[in-house]
C-alpha cells in the first residue's frame, strides 16, 4: 500500500559513549534528506534531547516562524543516556517545535520506542522541516541504513488502528513487532491547536501496540500541517550495550540497585507498579489539590469513586509488565484491557486503553466534575486515538463549563452542547465534534487564549472574569494540580519556560504542607534548583518519575530529602558511566541550566519570555468567586488577620476576595522579583549577559537576542 | 518441575559444587560466577540457588524468561537485554550477574554440582506440583 515517493540510503553510525555523532535533516518540500554532525560544541553546551532540538530550531527560524510556517520544524531527540536498559525509565525523547497554542518553543518528553530505536538507527536526532504535498508517512530501517517517503493517503487517520497496521507491516514477523516504533497523531489534529504526538511500542504480551505521549502544545497539529501521517522506525537487536557506554560495571552496579530498592520499596511507598501515577488521586484531593469544576476547588466529596483502588480492582490489568521502554522496574503505564466503548466511531469494540495516568483522573475527571471512571476510560481512549492532549482538552474544557456555568457563554453558542460539569456524554460528544470538525469541535480544541477572544468578541463575554478563570499562561493550559496556596508552585507553573507544565517544578508539598519553603529566597532557590535538574532528565533522555516516585528508605535522613540525594547521585554516576565524563552533581545542574537559559532567550527571541508573559491568572493565585473564598473561608480569613492585620469580621465578601487579590497578586510580584534575581536575569525577566557568561553560553547570537532588551 | 536441593546436613562446605558450576559454564573458579553459593552460618551451610519459582518470569522487561518444558526457569539470551531488573526482583538473591557478562544467570538445574558433591547432600529432584 502506498506509492515510494523517495528513498534514501546511508551508513548507520557506530554508537560511541551514548552518541551517534550523526543528526538527521529532512525537508518536506522537496524531500532532500542530509546528514548533520553532532559537533562538539553541541555535546558540550547543549548536552543532548532537548538542547539539541532547540539548537537546530533555532537556526532553522526567524522571530517571525509561526507554527505553521513552512521553516517551522519538529525536531526530537532522545539524549545521551537514552536507550540504556540497566536502569529504570531511560526511554525519553523530546520534541520541540513552535506551538500554535504559544508561539514559542514548546518542549514535550514522550516514552515509547521510537526515540531509542531512532539513535540505534544511527540518529541523535531528527530535524523535519517544510511541507509536504501529500500526506506521507516515512520509514526508517535502521538495519539495512535505508529510508523510505511513502504515500500515506490510503492509511487509517486514528492512532490504534494506524499504529497497528504499520507495526504489522514493517516488522518481518510477530517477534520483530517489538522492534518497530510509530510516532503519529489522530483524526483531532485537523481541527485542533492541542493535538499530540503518541509513541508505540508492541507490547507481546497483550498483542497489541501501547502509547505514551508528548502530549504538550499541539506538536500533532504540526505534524498534521506538514501532512506527516507518521513516522516508523525499524531497528532489530536491542543488546545491552547498544550505547558503547564507558563502564558498564558501574551502571550494573547502580542498576541493581535502583531495582531492589523497587522491588522492596515501592509496595510501601507510591505503588507506581500497581496503579503507576494515578496513586495520588486521593492524597491531591485530601490535601485540597486535585483541581475540580475547573480548578474552583481542590477536591470532592465523590472522589472515593475514582480512587486508585476503584481502577486497580476494576479496571487495570495487573501483573504484567508494563514498562514503556526495557528495564523500567517501576513499570507505572498502567492499562485497561478489553475495555467496551460506548460512544463515537468505535462504538462496541473493544480496545486496550493506555491509562489513566494521574493527569487523566484529574483532568478529564475531578476537573470536568466527572467522577465515573468508566467514563474516564473511555475519555482518555478517545483522546489518545483522536490525537489530543488530554491536559489541554481537559483544562480547556473545564473553562468552557464554568464560561457556561457563570452564563458566560449560552447552550445555543455549543451547537446544543450541554456543557455542564459533570457531564461526560457532552464531553465525548465535544471530543467527536473535534475529531469531526463538527460544530462546537470547530472551536473548541483552539485552546484557552483563542476561546477568550471568541467568547468576549463574539458572545460578548465579560473579558476580565474570562481572564481570572481561564487557566493558561503564554497560551498554555495548565497541568492538572491546584496550588492557590502554594505560592512557590504558582511560580512553578506561571515562570515555567514553555508555559505552565509541572515538569519544571512541583513544589507544593515542600512550599505548603511541609512549610520548608517560607520566605522569597527559600521559594526562589526552589524555583531555581528544582527547574533546572528537573531540565536534565530531557537533556539526557530520562523519565523523571524514577527520580522521586520511589526513594531510598533512608531518603528522610539526608539533609535534602526533597532532592533525593542518593538518586542525584546515580544519575551523576550513570552520566559519566555512560559517556565516560566526569561531572558532579553541580555540574549537572550547569548542564541544564546552560539549555534552560538558552530556552528562555529563544522565547525572548519569539516575543515572550518578559515579565509580561509570566503573569498567571487570578484563578492560580487565589480565590476568584464568592463560592470559593467561602470553600476556604476559615483559611482565608485568619490570612486576613495574621498576614494583613485586618479584622474579617468587619468586612463584606467582597471587602474580603477585594483586599485577598491586592495581597496576594504582591506576594506574586514579589515572588518574580526574587526568581529572577535568582536565575540571573533582569527585573523584566531578561537573562543577563553576566549570567550567561558564568555558565559559558556567552553566544554572540544569544547576547545580540538579549542586548536590545537590557 | 525438575528444582536443585540441598541438604544442610550433610553439607560440609566445601565449595565444589561452586567450582562445579563456575568451571561448566564460564571456565573460571571464581565464585561469582557461580549459579550456587554456599554461604556458611556459624559451622552450617545454605544454598543460595534458583527454587524456579518462576516470579521473574512476568516482570522481565524483555519478555525473555520463560519455563521450559521441564519446568526449569530459562533465560533467552537471544531475547535478554541485560537490564537486570530480574536480579533486583529475585526475592531468594539467586539471579545472578557478573561485571563482564552483559545477560544475567540462574540455576537450571542441569546437575553438575550435586555430581561433583563428595558428600551427596545436592540432588535435582523432579517435583509432581504443576507449575503455572
Amino acid at each position: 500500500m502506498g506509492t515510494i515517493l523517495k528513498e534514501y540510503r546511508y551508513t548507520p553510525a557506530k554508537i560511541k559513549r551514548g552518541y551517534s555523532g550523526k543528526s538527521l535533516y529532512l525537508n518536506l518540500t522537496d524531500l532532500r534528506f542530509e546528514q548533520k554532525e553532532i559537533t562538539d560544541f553541541m555535546k558540550e553546551k547543549l548536552t543532548g534531547g532537548k538542547g539539541f532540538d532547540l539548537w537546530y530550531l533555532w537556526h532553522a527560524i526567524t522571530p517571525e516562524t509561526r507554527w505553521d510556517s513552512p521553516e517551522n520544524e519538529i525536531v526530537m531527540s532522545v539524549g545521551p543516556l537514552g536507550g540504556i536498559t540497566q536502569y529504570s525509565g531511560t526511554g525519553k525523547t523530546v520534541i520541540c517545535s513552535i506551538s500554535p497554542l504559544t508561539d514559542i518553543p514548546i518542549d514535550s518528553n514522550v516514552g515509547g520506542y521510537f526515540g531509542p530505536l531512532l539513535k540505534f538507527s544511527g540518529w541523535d536526532a531528527f530535524e523535519i522541516q517544510g511541507k509536504s504535498e501529500k500526506e506521507i508517512l516515512i520509514f526508517i530501517d535502521g538495519n539495512n541504513g535505508l529510508i523510505q517517503v511513502e504515500d500515506a493517503s490510503e492509511y487509517p487517520e486514528d492512532t490504534h488502528l494506524l499504529a497497528e497496521e504499520l507495526t504489522k507491516k514493517y516488522a518481518e514477523d510477530e517477534d520483530d513487532m517489538v522492534n518497530v516504533s510509530v510516532a503519529c497523531t489522530g483524526s483531532g489534529a485537523k481541527h485542533s491547536y492541542m493535538a499530540m504526538v503518541n509513541f508505540s511500542f508492541y507490547d507481546p504480551r497483550r498483542k497489541v501496540c501501547r502509547f505514551k505521549q508528548a502530549a504538550r502544545g499541539g506538536l500533532g497539529t504540526i505534524m498534521h500541517d506538514k501532512k506527516i501521517k507518521a513516522l516508523v522506525v525499524r531497528y532489530r537487536g536491542i543488546t545491552p550495550n547498544l550505547n558503547d557506554v564507558a563502564d558498564i560495571s558501574t551502571i550494573n552496579k547502580v542498576g541493581v540497585k535502583y531495582h531492589k530498592e523497587m522491588h522492596d520499596l515501592d509496595h510501601k511507598q507510591n505503588k507506581m507498579r500497581q496503579i503507576g501515577t494515578a496513586n495520588t488521586v486521593m492524597i491531591m484531593s485530601q490535601y485540597d489539590l486535585l483541581p475540580t469544576r475547573n480548578f474552583q476547588t481542590g477536591g470532592d466529596p465523590e472522589t472515593y469513586k475514582i480512587s486508585p483502588q476503584v481502577f486497580i480492582n476494576e479496571w487495570l490489568t495487573q501483573g504484567l509488565h508494563d514498562g514503556c521502554w526495557y528495564g523500567c522496574t517501576m513499570s507505572c503505564a498502567k492499562c485497561a484491557d478489553h475495555f467496551l466503548i460506548t460512544t463515537g466511531p468505535y462504538a462496541g469494540q473493544r480496545v486496550t486503553v493506555d491509562g489513566p495516568e494521574y493527569e487523566c483522573a484529574a483532568g478529564l475527571g475531578a476537573n470536568l466534575g466527572v467522577f465515573d471512571p468508566q467514563a474516564i476510560l473511555e475519555e482518555n481512549f478517545y483522546c489518545d486515538t483522536y490525537g489530543i492532549d488530554l491536559i489541554s482538552f481537559g483544562t480547556c474544557t473545564a473553562f468552557i463549563m464554568e464560561c457556561y456555568q457563570r452564563g458566560q457563554i449560552t447552550q445555543e453558542q455549543m451547537g446544543g452542547l450541554d456543557l455542564c460539569f459533570g457531564n461526560s456524554k457532552a464531553v465525548l460528544e465535544l471530543l467527536h465534534q473535534i475529531s469531526r470538525g463538527e460544530g462546537f469541535g470547530r472551536i473548541a480544541g483552539l485552546g484557552i487564549r483563542k476561546l477568550k477572544k471568541i467568547f468576549t468578541e463574539e458572545f460578548g463575554a465579560d473579558p476580565k472574569l474570562l481572564q481570572d478563570i481561564g487557566m493558561e499562561t503564554k497560551g498554555l493550559e495548565y497541568s492538572e494540580y491546584a496550588h492557590k496556596e502554594s505560592l512557590a508552585q504558582q511560580g512553578g507553573f506561571a515562570m515555567a519556560t514553555k508555559g505552565p507544565q509541572h515538569d519544571e517544578a512541583w513544589l507544593i508539598f515542600m512550599d505548603m504542607v511541609n512549610k520548608q519553603l517560607p520566605t522569597f529566597e527559600d521559594k526562589a532557590n526552589a524555583l531555581y534548583y528544582f527547574p533546572m535538574f528537573r531540565t536534565w532528565f530531557g537533556l539526557v533522555g530520562l523519565c523523571k518519575l524514577p527520580w522521586n516516585d520511589i526513594v531510598p528508605a533512608d531518603n528522610h535522613k539526608t539533609d535534602a530529602p526533597a532532592k533525593v540525594p542518593e538518586h542525584v547521585q546515580n544519575y551523576v554516576d550513570i552520566f559519566n558511566a555512560v559517556t565516560g565524563k566526569s561531572i558532579d552533581k553541580e555540574e549537572l545542574i550547569i548542564q541544564s541550566e546552560r539549555v534552560y537559559q538558552f530556552q528562555r532567550v529563544f522565547s525572548v527571541r519569539m516575543g515572550k519570555g518578559e515579565r509580561k508573559d509570566d503573569y498567571a491568572p487570578y484563578r492560580s493565585l487565589g480565590p476568584v468567586s464568592r463560592e470559593e473564598y467561602l470553600s476556604r473561608q476559615e483559611l482565608y480569613d485568619r490570612q486576613l488577620r495574621e498576614l494583613q492585620n485586618l479584622d474579617p469580621e468587619k468586612m463584606d465578601l467582597d471587602e474580603k476576595i477585594a483586599v485577598t487579590r491586592r495581597y496576594r497578586e504582591d506576594q506574586y510580584e514579589q515572588l518574580m522579583d526574587a526568581v529572577y534575581r535568582r536565575r540571573g536575569w533582569t527585573s523584566n525577566g531578561i537573562p543577563t549577559p553576566e549570567r550567561l557568561k558564568e555558565i559559558g553560553m556567552d553566544i554572540p547570537e544569544l547576547l545580540e537576542v538579549i542586548e536590545p532588551k537590557l | 518441575m525438575k528444582v536443585l536441593t540441598h541438604k544442610q546436613e550433610l553439607c560440609t562446605g566445601c565449595l565444589e559444587c561452586q567450582l562445579a558450576c563456575s568451571r561448566a559454564y564460564f571456565k573460571t573458579d571464581d565464585p561469582n560466577y557461580s549459579a550456587i553459593r554456599i554461604v556458611e552460618n556459624n559451622r552450617t551451610y545454605r544454598a543460595r540457588k534458583c527454587t524456579q519459582c518462576g516470579e521473574c518470569i512476568n516482570m522481565c522487561t524483555a519478555n525473555a524468561i520463560y519455563r521450559d518444558r521441564n519446568g526449569v526457569v530459562r533465560i533467552d539470551k537471544k531475547k535478554c537485554v541485560g537490564c537486570l531488573g530480574c536480579v533486583g526482583f529475585c526475592t531468594e538473591l539467586v539471579m545472578f550477574y557478573a561485571d563482564d557478562l552483559e545477560v544475567p544467570f540462574k540455576c537450571i538445574a542441569c546437575n553438575i554440582c550435586a555430581k561433583a558433591c563428595p558428600e551427596g547432600a545436592l540432588e535435582v529432584l523432579v517435583s509432581q506440583i504443576k507449575e503455572n
